[in-house]
């Protein structure tokens, strides 16, 4: 085709070779490929988990685990879906790749503490699995006191600390990010001028550093305990349970934020690029990052209204809650207003987004279920927080995660995937969601209370479905994982800009970017997403007729 | 690039040493917002109970004395001081004092160690260590003629947090080893002295913990005078 | 940016010492008497007074840049919701 066919001679993936170059190195793309690595094993780990519990919740009375491997099976599927992908998943993969090179910098603020925390995160990583391998831990990811202080026979103790080690791998993410966002823009990339991406991680990384502290001494509070048998939290030694709850949840509120605010950055870069127009609203959803991330930190009150927490602040708390749905309401309206009259193609990650703002919407909305007070004492601890949970942090943020993968996939690799295995995992992805997840709501209506190995046979019929779906989404999982590992040898060689997209990781690094980014300090002059407006007719023909001539129809897109 | 070719000390990711110093400076403040955070979550804890029961805590601090509590504040403000200076001596390009001033202020920083070691030793003592040593009082007193868990958790608290506070001040004496020794290695000048100044901060945060926790541990039952 | 390179007098850094000993030693003193709910107000102010004078004088906080001012208060401000919302509960319990 072109001389773009080729890759270049010197690139970020060929400036070295050998562990040393990778093991040792202080470049934040290759930093990003550690972290993709090591979390991509952690999901499926995870997924293994899960795939055992549903496989588990297929009969009434179960018949593949005994009740206390159960347990673990749920705290080791919670622990490390939560704490070793989630939080890490967009922030440490897609962000440490895309901040510098959004920002027009040669690397982040501090190259050697961005390395630290990746080893941070690999040694409390290998710690709690070690643990979960050869104990096992049954608490539940939250490590609710007095059982985690008191009762539990299981490794509690090393599981917190393993957990405050790792907390400090996500601060020190965070406060490279924020450091790199404040001092190390390019010229004439004013605050307004960055990439809804950037603004969402930098609203992430507030929560990372301001939130994990409370977490990082709340455990090792819960270890010390453990340890001397003295009664912080354990009622009967004169502690107070609901003090660790206040604790927890402090950080474990905006860490659902943490999980889902880089999603939906991405979402936004995604969703402008495949509809061929600025993000409708660009400063309300650049200022409604912020906002929930403050607005997060509020409401964590809502996990706990049924604890034995005072009434009047169960609703404070719920009128904070109605309150954060509001900037996500803005996003998710200016999204669906970007669509508008837009030109959209649907190609892989823009089908993840699509399926992202279902599900999104249907968790977001579910949400407000569970903050009214009155409706969460019914709902408390059933399948219907599981499921509401699972749309936001599986069909939102995973899904968001894939299609930012997906779509920065040809800048990471120099390759494309295979666009129509991408389509087809996209779309089974959606299916066996819906059926692994919806049934749960309606499980969750009915009284089927979470963490229980056991259930009565009326709901067999739901948990069937649900259990069906699983398998259909693991196959969803699988596929990319295969198509995406062929490509990295068989892809078809990415041309610079494959999405014709905006923003100076595509407009300015080449096809596939050198060891220090940037040849020449990039000077920014234009808004983000200043895509040509055109009539939508107009493109449509044109990329008629590029699919007349064989070419990939994301080319043809002539603007 | 030009600027590069002329400061060694600048990193080839920042565009000046300008950026490379704000960026030092913010990503410090920012450890130390996370440092804030840290804390918050024992000193939650630490009002919580104090609210629950007053008389525990009025009591249990009573018991520990003031004197070197007392001492230990004014070693660390002094520390304080002298930190200052060094970063003061650095600024103006004076080795000799900047490495004086860092040798007095890691001194006063062993000291507070070593009065807190006494300290331990003296709790060890009077069995006032939970979960290893503890002797309850009882009766408490004429209101609460029974065992009050809550005086284990006033001395596991207090152990919590000096000792957090004191790895804290590990850590700083460890850093600021490093930075004595670069410092003997001339790796600063008056253009290029940034870690002195962060190590600076730190030791500034460690101290300004220690000017809460005095109070908050030692002073709370300082009118106590026996009796209810 | 002269912020950055701000070199303090030394006259001041010892104003400052003289000023924090001195307020050591009145929280001493101050705490030898009982203001019942008002002892932990009065120490903690200060306590709040000597941290401020660290911080804005030996940490050159006076003397930055208005975003370092910002996350030196956002930490402190982070801090005070979770207490805020905690003893929001506590101190509205019914029961107690």
């Amino acid at each position: 085709m072109t001389p773009e066919n080729a890759l270049p001679k010197e690139h970020y993936l060929n400036h070295g070779y050998g562990w040393k170059s990778w093991l040792l190195t202080t470049d934040h793309k290759r930093i990003a490929w550690l972290y993709l690595v090591s979390i991509t094993l952690m999901f499926f780990l995870g997924g293994f988990a899960a795939f055992l519990i549903r496989l588990q919740l297929l009969t009434p009375q179960g018949e593949i685990l005994r009740n206390d491997t159960y347990n673990k099976m749920f705290t080791m599927h919670g622990v490390v879906m939560i704490f070793f992908f989630l939080i890490p998943s967009i922030p440490a993969t897609l962000g440490n790749f895309l901040v510098p090179l959004m920002v027009g910098a040669k690397d982040l603020a501090f190259p050697k503490i961005n390395l630290i925390s990746w080893y941070i995160f690999i040694i409390g990583a290998l710690y709690v699995l070690w643990i979960i391998l050869s104990g096992g831990l049954e608490t539940g990811w939250t490590f609710y006191t007095p059982y985690s202080t008191s009762y539990s026979t299981s490794n509690v103790t090393a599981a917190t600390l393993g957990v405050f080690v790792l907390g400090f791998s996500s601060i020190l993410t965070g406060l490279n990010f924020i450091v790199t966002i404040h001092k190390m823009r390019a010229p004439g990339m004013t605050w307004f001028r960055m990439p809804l991406l950037l603004w969402a991680l930098y609203a992430t990384s507030l929560i990372q550093i301001l939130a994990t502290p409370v977490l990082a001494i709340t455990m090792v509070l819960v270890a010390v305990e453990r340890f001397a048998g003295v009664g912080i939290f354990d009622p009967a030694l004169g502690g107070d349970p609901i003090l660790y709850q206040h604790m927890f949840w402090f950080y474990s509120h905006p860490a659902v934020y943490i999980m889902i605010l880089p999603g939906m950055g991405v979402i936004s870069e995604v969703i402008s690029c495949f509809a061929r127009k600025r993000v409708f609203g660009y400063k309300f959803v650049a200022v409604s990052s912020l906002m929930i991330a403050v607005f997060g930190f509020l409401v964590w009150g809502h996990h706990m209204y049924v604890s034995g927490m005072s009434p009047y602040a169960g609703m404070t708390f719920s009128l904070i809650s109605y309150l954060v749905a509001v900037p996500s309401a803005v996003k998710t309206f200016n999204w669906t207003a970007t669509l508008y009259k837009g030109s959209v193609s649907y190609d892989t990650p823009m089908l993840y987004v699509l399926g992202f703002l279902g599900l999104f919407m249907v968790g977001g909305l579910t949400g407000l279920f569970l903050a009214s007070m009155g409706l969460d004492q019914h709902l408390h601890d059933t399948y219907f927080v599981i499921a509401h949970f699972h749309f936001i942090m599986v069909g939102g943020a995973v899904m968001a995660y894939f299609a930012g993968i997906h779509f920065w996939w040809p800048k990471m690799t120099g390759r494309m995937y295979p666009e129509a295995w991408g389509r087809l995992s996209a779309m089974i992805l959606f299916i066996g969601f819906i059926l692994t997840f919806f049934p749960q709501f309606i499980l969750g209506y009915m009284g089927m209370p979470r963490r229980y190995s056991v259930y009565v046979p009326e709901f067999q019929t739901l948990n069937v479905l649900s259990t069906a779906g699983s398998t259909i989404l693991a196959v969803g999982y699988v596929m990319p994982l295969v198509y995406m590992l062929w490509s990295l040898k068989y892809g078809e060689i990415a041309p610079a800009n494959p999405w014709r997209a905006k923003g100076l990781e595509w407009e300015a690094t080449g096809p596939i970017p050198a060891w220090d980014n940037f040849p020449v300090t990039p000077t920014v002059t234009e808004d983000a997403y200043n895509y040509p407006q055109r009539p939508v007719a107009e493109i449509e023909r044109e990329r008629a007729a590029g699919r007349a001539e064989g070419r990939m129809p994301e080319l043809a897109s002539g603007d | 690039m030009s600027a590069h070719a002329h400061n060694p000390a600048v990193l080839h990711h920042f565009a000046d040493a300008e950026q490379q110093k704000e960026s030092a400076t913010l990503g410090m403040w920012l450890f130390l917002a996370t440092e804030v955070l840290l804390f918050a979550g024992l000193f939650l804890v630490y009002t919580l109970f104090r609210w629950k029961v007053p008389y525990v805590w009025v009591k249990e601090s009573y018991l520990l004395g003031i004197t070197l509590g007392g001492i230990n504040t004014a070693v660390l403000i002094c520390s304080s001081l002298t930190m200052a200076l060094g970063v003061h001596a650095a600024q103006e390009g004076k080795k000799k004092a900047l490495i004086g001033w860092l040798l007095a202020t890691m001194l006063l920083g062993a000291t507070f160690l070593g009065v807190k070691a006494i300290e331990y030793h003296e709790h060890w003592e009077h069995h006032k260590v939970p979960g290893l040593n503890f002797t309850y009082t009882v009766p408490y007193d004429n209101a609460h003629p029974y065992k009050v868990p809550e005086q284990q958790v006033f001395h596991f608290l207090y152990f919590c947090m000096t000792g957090i506070h004191g790895l804290h001040m590990v850590a700083g004496l460890s850093i600021l080893t490093v930075i004595a020794i670069m410092a003997y290695r001339d790796k600063f000048s008056t253009t290029y002295y940034t870690p002195v100044e962060m190590a600076g901060l730190y030791w500034h945060f460690v101290d300004i913990v220690w000017v809460f926790l005095f109070p908050l541990l030692y002073l709370t039952g300082n009118h106590y005078t026996g009796g209810h | 940016m002269s912020s950055a390179h701000h070199v303090v007098p030394l006259r001041i850094y010892f104003t400052i010492f003289f000023l924090l000993i001195v307020l050591t030693g009145f929280t001493v003193f101050i705490s030898k008497f009982d203001f019942g709910v008002m002892n932990l107000p009065v120490a903690l102010s200060i306590a709040i007074v000597k941290a401020t004078l660290i911080m804005l004088f030996f940490m050159h906080v006076k003397y930055s840049s208005r975003l370092t001012q910002l996350f030196v208060l956002s930490g402190f401000f982070f801090m005070g919701i979770l207490f805020f919302f905690t003893f929001c509960d506590y101190l509205t319990r019914a029961w107690n």
